[in-house]
């Protein structure tokens, strides 16, 4: 089954991962899906709407809908971001026009894991990868777009891996955007909890996000930790 | 730990973590609540019917404040009872120091009431040499220990038996111990005493029924009963939104109340109250004060109004990342957590409560536990975006407030980013600058955000090429 996909980057993973993003278009690919990227595409204007500053929000959300309104579907390899597009009707609330084409925007604008499982019907994309992997639900595509078992059944089907349960798996690892440099100390006890149910069976911390993984990767390399993150696209593009 | 102001959070979070005692006695008892919750709801199949039943009776109920609070009036009078209006914190203490005063009240016990933590009633009572004791076990320890609440349903979550052990053989010169059996056992000859004596019990109120002018007061240790039926003259301060409009209601709320907060299918007491004591055993007068203090402009407005749909479980509390790690006592303000970040901007204001909508990483995890289905998230952002822009007019003529927390340097960081964000080719050039600026040998020391990062992470860096300039179009 072959699904149209406009492939959005996020400003992070453009810039800081494009590997993970590459992952994502070749997983995809594999999958059966015509990938496209639309280089005018940016941020989601997450940052700093949840800063407060929806005024610069909407100004870069409405262009985000102008770039993407025309696609079938658009998958970003976050569910942060993809839960931002879904914020969008909300934050053009009082603008009826704008509201009606974010909403459009919002409906097809898809989380990548939940993406290949819902919408594709994919569980197995033919990745191996010998590794023990415990799963951080990041907490905008666990609590806003309820994603959960898809990454799990992606990851079930992955030759060689084993699923270590983690206790903290729902655990917030404490980024939060600007909360984890207004109160570093704060963002990284929240984190330090997370990891804390970490032991000697996991190699691997995989998350939807690469923020989360951002901020876990810095204290895991600080702490001189053998475990590595990785995005979930990695993993599954590994063969 | 008392003198800690919203203001100062970030301070204030700093030097709870400073405090391991504190941390580990936070992490053990909100995890046990928080599984305790999690067993319980597991047993009820309608879980989720029951939130959404709640939330839409709260949400019809605030939507027509006026009309419910009038049926509640008229039906607590006909009982008997005396109904008396407080529009802020000062009117509704005076009102509690009147009647103390006009009856001559010497002994005042009290019930565990976030209300009257709100209006500091203790304080203005104890001006006129009649501060009540409290009954409730966490709420007498704090009051010991000269201290503040710091959750809304465990007091004195913070505490650890063996402090509790110190401060009862300091306070009130008791052999050592730190067995909670010996330590309740003192509580409860001390607390007896004080009930016998009482003329005078001050309660807050779960729920104020319409229908029937009914209030109820839930409890698990016996003392909110002792409280409203023991002293001749019983005092309860009720916060105006706590009306519902039908008994039948409570069927709904009493099943999420206990199960959200302590994780118990039932409170072991329920005080159902409708006026004074026809028979002359219990309190001979039934006082009821009804408490605006900010609420009716929250009313007003129709995204915030959610927040008074809140029934003070404390689920959020327990549920919360940032509360799991520093407890009460960081937030400042009488309602800390997930519902005091956005309950006590809006009743304090912005000027001094403003930091708190930002003590959030957004986690979303307080809006899955809430009972009645409050969207934590969405107002915590509301509240930051009226933070730096500004709050609109509370009604049509008033005055809109001016941003509160708008940092120019900030604010014109965002705008810069807005800009630059809009427009690939801007953003590209921005990214390229960045590249360059990174690989200088000082840059990480520099830039304040990074430096804050790196005090406890390993920061990344820009990748070597960007997924745009690498981007060989689809396979074909
Ligand atoms: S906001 Fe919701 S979860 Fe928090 S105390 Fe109120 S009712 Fe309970």
């Amino acid at each position: 089954m072959s699904r149209k996909v406009a492939l959005f980057a996020t400003c992070l993973g453009d810039q800081l991962w494009p590997e993970v993003v590459q992952a994502t278009a070749d997983v995809l690919q594999r999958a059966g899906c015509v990938v496209t990227f639309d280089p005018a595409q940016t941020c989601c204007a997450q940052p700093a709407f949840n800063s407060g500053y929806q005024q610069e929000a909407k100004a870069v959300a409405r262009r985000f809908v102008e770039i993407f309104e025309r696609a079938d579907a658009i998958v970003a390899p976050s569910g942060s971001c993809t839960a931002m597009v879904h914020r969008y009707p909300h934050l053009f609330r009082d603008e009826p026009a704008w509201r009606a084409r974010a909403e459009a925007v919002a409906h097809k604008a898809f989380e990548f894991s939940s993406f290949l499982v819902r919408e594709l019907g994919v569980t197995d994309v033919g990745a191996t990868l010998r590794a023990r992997v415990a799963w951080h639900d990041a907490c905008h595509g666990l609590r806003e777009l309820g994603v959960h078992d898809e990454p799990r059944a992606l990851l079930a089907a992955v030759r060689g891996l084993e699923l270590v349960d983690l206790r903290t798996g729902e655990a917030c690892c404490g980024f939060g955007g600007t909360f984890a440099v207004k109160f570093p100390e704060l963002s990284t006890a929240m984190l330090d909890h997370k990891l804390s149910a970490l032991d000697e069976r996991v190699d691997v911390l995989s998350a939807i996000d690469s923020s989360c993984l951002m901020q876990i990767r810095g204290r895991l390399q600080r702490r001189g930790s053998r475990v590595r993150a990785l995005h979930l696209a990695e993993i599954l593009a590994s063969t | 730990m008392n003198s800690m102001r919203p203001e100062t959070f970030a301070a204030n979070a700093r030097e709870a973590l400073a405090d391991a005692t504190l941390t580990g006695a936070l992490r053990r008892a909100t995890d046990t609540f928080a599984d305790r919750r999690a067993a319980a709801i597991g047993a009820v199949p309608d879980w989720q019917e029951l939130r959404t039943r709640a939330a839409a009776i709260k949400a019809h109920t605030l939507a027509r404040l006026d009309h419910y609070l009038e049926q509640f009036v008229a039906n607590a009078e006909k009982a008997g009872a005396v109904v008396h209006w407080a529009r802020d914190a000062n009117e509704a203490c005076a009102i509690v120091r009147d009647l103390a005063a006009a009856r001559g009240s010497k002994r005042l016990v009290k019930s565990k009431s976030m209300a009257t933590e709100e209006i500091h009633l203790n304080a203005a009572l104890a001006q006129d040499g009649r501060e009540p004791v409290e009954t409730d076990l966490g709420e007498w320890i704090i009051q010991l220990a000269g201290e503040t609440p710091s959750h809304i349903i465990v007091p004195a979550i913070h505490k650890t038996k063996e402090q509790i052990g110190e401060l009862f053989v300091d306070k009130l010169g008791i052999p050592p111990s730190s067995d909670p059996q010996v330590l309740a056992a003192e509580a409860r000859t001390r607390l007896r005493a004080h009930f016998a004596a009482a003329d005078l019990g001050i309660s807050g109120v779960n729920f104020g029924v319409a229908e029937t002018g009914t209030i109820l007061v839930l409890e698990n240790e016996g003392n909110a009963r002792m409280t409203t039926t023991l002293p001749a003259v019983h005092v309860a301060v009720m916060g105006i939104e706590k009306v519902i409009p039908r008994f039948a209601d409570l069927e709904t709320f009493l099943r999420l109340l206990p199960r959200s907060g302590t994780g118990q299918h039932l409170t072991t007491y329920q005080s159902m109250l409708t006026g004074p004591d026809p028979t002359g055993q219990g309190p001979r007068e039934l006082h009821v004060v009804l408490l605006d203090n900010g609420r009716s402009r929250i009313v007003a407005d129709e995204l915030m109004r959610q927040t008074l749909a809140c029934i003070r479980c404390g689920a959020c509390l327990n549920a919360c990342p940032v509360y799991q790690s520093i407890g009460g006592h960081a937030y400042g303000s009488v309602y800390p957590g997930p519902i005091g970040a956005i309950l006590t901007p809006q009743l304090q204001g912005m000027h001094s409560a403003g930091t708190l909508p930002f003590a959030s990483s957004l986690c979303g995890a307080c809006k899955d536990v809430c009972p009645v289905k409050i969207d934590i998230p969405t107002l915590l952002l509301e509240l930051r975006r009226r933070a730096v822009e500004g709050e609109p007019a509370a009604a049509p003529g008033a005055p809109a407030s001016l941003p509160t927390r708008r940092k120019p340097l900030e604010a014109l960081g965002w705008r810069l980013w807005s800009w630059v964000t809009r427009s690939p080719a801007r953003f590209r050039a921005a990214s390229a600058l960045t590249r360059l600026g990174q690989k200088l040998p000082f840059a990480k020391q520099l830039f304040g955000p990074l430096r804050a990062w790196q005090s406890t992470r390993n920061a990344p860096e820009l990748a070597k090429r960007s997924f745009r300039s690498q981007w060989r179009g689809p396979v074909r």
